[in-house]
């Protein structure tokens, strides 16, 4: 389907696709086996620009947004989802800074990121908070000039590689949703470590740490905003940052999608093709069809949020939730349209439907996504009367 | 001078549509059309059934330089021991000098290396002109370029033929450029055409996916690189009788290119261009240290070691084991490619071998499609049997 | 330090097909490409300015499509191109390319380097390398795997030789080509393809060129091609069948049949 991309946009999404094809893809299968992070892959990444596609030039970014974020996640998240995940956290680790950042903030950490020179990550989630922000028992005391945290995040997305992290802590912890901040914290401050590496499922390829403070102090010029905003920093964020999730989503799909279809022509069963079997062509068919609706409703959803929308939760909510359901789907179907080879590691579709599952689960797990879609419709309704 | 369609003739087949390496033709109201990307190659001239594009030259007013007579061998040397190419290029040489009715003569240059002189005699050289001087006891561009040029201004040739080696494609261009006569690089056959007495040089292009036939019409001599291990070896024979014509070029020969140092470079003894049997591993492999079966199934068979672009590009094995497009050009008599799915860049380095065995899982592998003897199975059982089949003297 | 990279636009031969039934070449959708040894060629260019400072101009014969591959370099970092294109140069051997290229390289003015890949894999000659340091006048190393030192007047590489390497040195202003051995060629940069899109490409005819007008193109080629034709593609052959015992004895026969071994 033609998306009338400008001809930058193609350009951004041409380079992507060769750097997936020609540098990701002949290590994609090694990197989800050893569990290595792809440093080799973010210096290619950096070298190409593609790190500023989603920042502004004052901010050494090439003026581009979420869109041209989606483009970069989806192209790598077609040849492997481990290396566009380990991508897009930086750009969500960029999101508070960009959004909530006072000039200064925003001087002295956007261009590092946009050239790829440092990679950055945001963190959330903890033990006892995940999708239930109110939860956070990491605190950040005002102590004189500084802040002390002490707590442990729980899952971070580039925990470890990262150096520049925005962390959401308890600056009053009376206040619930109210009294969480965002602080951004430099890797190599004193108190801050890092718990080891996860074991996972899918997207192998990326780092996931627990992010650890033992009074660790950091200027109070690292906050983000007010005090008190935290929590309104961490949904904001998400909501830019969502369909990058449904991108990597429609990503996976896709390249499932491709191996289902090139493997169904060449693979023979009862002396024909299977590609002629008509059970098989309607599972290609709804795939593609699954895929391109996603794909539609992701990128008119980044260009919503591009164009500058006040409020894209409840959209930004449904590209995430619909990729990331339809992503399950295909390359389950996938792994069935290989049969025996499928469930091999000989084949990428099996990784595929591996990576997959998290698209379902993090940034907010599909039930969230639905709360969220529903309680905008509700309100939405009632302020109707 | 340009090319034409003479639109009488021409039926708008499209047949010169396929024939052009370039996409320079179109047909437009069933009549080929030529545009700016045409490169004057001829390939359409050939194609063309009914004779309707014609490529024109102004009327040559260059008269073929006279006085040119006899077929030369550039004899390459290394610590005085000749090249094997050489011989071949004897071999096919004097073929060409009968043909014209001419001498053979080979140029050697060296330091002190009149025993090899007499071995290029015993080749079929009826003169060898020596060259020896410290300047030449290693092949080095400049001095080579200009002796060899200098010799070749005095003494006049017809044809000059050379290894397509690194030494001849290294500094053969220069020679002919300062001659500002024509040189046909890689070729892979050579005859004379019997009309003008011309040296036709028959070379693969576009990656050995078509032939092109060159000639040298009206410049001389006629100069060639040639591919080793194309041409059939002069028989030695030590009843040849010859003459050596010694030169000197003491103190005339200068350098801007000063040689410190020279390192070998092998993992493994057999040098691939030289081997009369390959033992290749590709992709299939797995990883790097299963090329250690590879090893010692090339030990066994007292083969060389070649391997694909994927496996090198893997860094499971230098490149000099690198055979294919961007590797190297092989023709062993046995080529046995494990694991291999045969890319029509790999296909390029070897499908002149003799004989080739393929050994593969996948049966639709194209490697197949060329080999002599195929075997669909895991080149992790066929090779260790074969190996013990061998040690068992079987083979 | 000024260096001029010589490159050329050529039909990506992977994808050349040959029609089975016709026995002739594929053309048709063929991509055209830089040649993948100029890619090297491009790298150690840019790198070496990355290194002593100094500007990368890439330089190029061939019909105005060519145009692209000037672009693609400028896109990985090369900061200027010049076109050469003129029907007069259609035809040319490689001693009317030689000749053309180095007339073209004499009006840049002064240069440091020229550094060309080691062959195009279309004609596979490798001969126009050798050939512009001729007419140039200069030295030149061919199969440069690895520059060991750079600096103003003086180079230091290694040359790939069949059985190993050798080092060598000469003065600057000199010619080298390159192997692919010698690096890891970037992919474009954003900000690289975005200048590319901007940057004017100069294009020069024979006029432009001067010189002897008689060495250009096909009037300045001694060679010519008289025939082209498709080789015998080569036929597969058996396919030895049973279990791998009987499979690798029936090999070992045919083997032995042969006298080879």
């Amino acid at each position: 389907m033609d998306y009338f991309l400008t001809e930058e946009q193609k350009m951004v999404r041409e380079l992507a696709r060769r750097i997936a094809e020609e540098k990701v893809a002949p290590v994609a299968a090694e990197l989800d086996e050893k569990e290595e992070f792809p440093w080799e892959i973010m210096k290619e990444l950096a070298q190409a620009d593609l790190f500023a596609v989603f920042l502004p030039e004052e901010y050494g970014g090439l003026g581009g947004k979420t869109f041209e974020l989606c483009l970069v996640t989806e192209e790598l998240s077609r040849i492997c989802s481990g290396v566009a995940v380990s991508y897009a956290a930086s750009a969500l680790g960029s999101f508070p800074i960009l959004l909530f950042g006072n000039e200064t903030q925003r001087k002295e950490f956007l261009p590092k990121i946009a050239s790829g020179e440092k990679l950055a990550a945001f963190g959330l989630t903890e033990a006892n908070a995940g999708s239930d922000a109110a939860g956070i028992e990491t605190t950040a005391v005002r102590k004189g000039d500084k802040y002390v945290i002490n707590g442990t995040k729980q899952w971070i997305t580039n925990g470890g590689e990262a150096e520049i992290y925005t962390v959401i802590a308890m600056t009053d912890k009376k206040r619930g949703n109210r009294g969480a901040s965002a602080i951004i914290v430099e890797k190599g401050t004193p108190g801050f470590d890092f718990g080891k590496k996860e074991k996972k499922m899918g997207i192998r390829a990326s780092a996931t740490r627990e992010l650890v403070f033992q009074d660790c102090e950091v200027p109070a010029e690292n906050l983000l905003g007010k005090e008190g905003m935290g929590f309104i920093i961490a949904m904001r964020t998400f909501d830019a940052s969502r369909p990058g999730i449904g991108a990597q989503a429609v990503g996976i799909a896709q390249g499932a999608l491709d191996a289902a279809v090139d493997y169904a022509r060449e693979r023979v069963q009862f002396g024909q093709k299977i590609s002629s079997f008509q059970a098989i062509q309607h599972m290609l068919a709804d795939m593609a069809t699954h895929v391109e609706a996603a794909r539609a409703l992701v990128y008119a959803t980044a260009r919503m949020i591009d164009s500058g929308a006040k409020d894209a939760a409840k959209e930004s909510a449904m590209s995430k939730l619909f990729a990331s359901d339809m992503c399950m789907r295909v390359t389950v179907d996938a792994v069935q349209i290989f049969g025996g080879y499928g469930y091999m590691k000989d084949y990428p579709v099996e990784k595929m439907m591996r990576d997959a599952k998290i698209t379902q689960i993090y940034e907010g797990t599909n039930q969230i996504q639905r709360n969220i879609i529903a309680l905008h419709l509700i309100k939405e309704a009632a302020s109707k009367k | 001078m340009g090319i034409k369609v003479i639109t009488e003739k021409c039926t708008g087949c499209e047949l010169c549509i396929k024939s052009c390496p370039y996409g320079a033709i179109e047909v437009v109201e069933k009549i080929a059309v030529i545009g700016d990307n045409c490169n004057l190659c001829g390939a359409c001239v050939e194609a063309c059934p009914k004779g309707a594009i014609l490529i024109t030259r102004e009327k040559s007013q260059r008269k073929i330089p006279e006085g040119y007579s006899g077929v030369w061998v550039f004899a390459e040397q290394w610590d005085g021991e000749v090249a094997p190419v050489v011989y071949e290029l004897l071999g096919e040489g004097k073929k060409l000098a009968d043909k014209l009715g001419a001498e053979l003569s080979a140029v050697l240059l060296g330091e002190t290396i009149e025993q090899s002189a007499h071995e290029l005699i015993s080749h079929g050289a009826d003169t060898v002109y020596l060259v020896e001087g410290p300047a030449l006891k290693d092949f080095n561009d400049d001095p080579y370029t200009q002796v060899l040029a200098e010799l070749i201004l005095e003494y006049k040739p017809e044809i000059v033929l050379c290894g397509a080696t690194s030494v001849g494609r290294s500094f053969m261009p220069k020679v002919a450029t300062r001659l500002k006569t024509g040189l046909t690089a890689d070729c892979t056959g050579l005859e004379i055409e019997e009309k003008r007495k011309l040296l036709l040089q028959t070379r693969p292009a576009f990656g050995g996916n078509i032939m092109a036939t060159i000639i040298c019409p009206e410049n001389r001599p006629q100069m060639a690189t040639v591919r080793h291990k194309v041409m059939a070896q002069a028989k030695r024979d030590e009843t040849h009788r010859g003459k050596i014509i010694r030169k000197n070029f003491d103190g005339k020969l200068t350098s801007r290119t000063k040689i410190l140092k020279e390192v070998q470079e092998r993992e493994e003894t057999a040098n691939l261009a030289e081997a009369d049997i390959i033992v290749s591993g590709g992709r299939g492999l797995g990883e790097a240290k299963k090329f250690g079966l590879i090893r010692e199934f090339a030990r066994e068979l007292g083969a060389a070691v070649g391997a694909s672009r994927a496996t090198v590009d893997a860094g499971w094995i230098p490149y000099s084991h690198q055979v294919g497009q961007t590797g190297k050009t092989v023709k062993p008599k046995i080529y046995i490619a494990c694991g291999i799915s045969g890319a029509i860049q790999h296909l390029i380095g070897m499908q002149s071998s003799d004989i080739i065995v393929a050994i593969n899982k996948d049966p639709d592998a194209p490697i197949f499609k060329v080999a002599t003897y195929g075997i669909v199975g895991d080149l992790f059982e066929v090779i260790p049997e074969f190996i013990s089949r061998i040690q068992k003297g079987h083979l | 330090m000024n260096i001029i990279v010589c490159i050329k636009q050529v039909p990506e031969t992977a994808e050349i097909r040959i029609d089975e039934k016709t026995n002739t070449l594929v053309r048709e959708g063929v991509p055209a490409i830089i040649n993948p040894f100029d890619t090297y060629a491009l790298e150690e260019g840019i790198r070496i300015r990355e290194k002593c400072g100094g500007g990368v101009t890439v330089l190029t014969m061939g019909p105005p499509q060519a145009e692209q591959a000037l672009r693609e370099a400028i896109a990985m970092g090369v900061d200027s191109g010049v076109l050469l294109s003129d029907k007069a140069f259609a035809g040319s051997d490689t001693l009317a390319t030689s000749y053309a290229l180095s007339r073209a390289i004499r009006q840049m003015g002064r240069f440091d380097l020229v550094i060309c890949g080691k062959q195009a894999i279309d004609g596979d000659t490798a001969q126009v390398g050798p050939g512009i340091a001729e007419m140039l006048g200069i030295p030149f190393i061919a199969y440069v795997r690895k520059i060991e030192e750079i600096r103003e007047g003086y180079i230091r590489a290694e040359r790939l030789m069949e059985t190993g390497y050798q080092i060598i040195e000469m003065s600057l202003p000199s010619l080298i080509t390159v192997v692919k051995e010698i690096n890891e060629p970037r992919l474009p940069s954003l900000r690289g393809m975005l200048k590319a899109k901007k940057t004017n490409i100069s294009v020069w005819d024979v006029e432009k060129l001067g010189g002897d007008t008689g060495r250009f193109g096909l009037d300045g080629s001694p060679t010519q091609v008289i025939r082209i034709f498709t080789p015998e593609p080569r036929k597969g052959g058996e396919i030895l069948q049973g279990a791998v015992e009987e499979q690798v004895a029936a090999l070992i026969e045919r083997l032995k049949e042969t006298k080879l071994v």
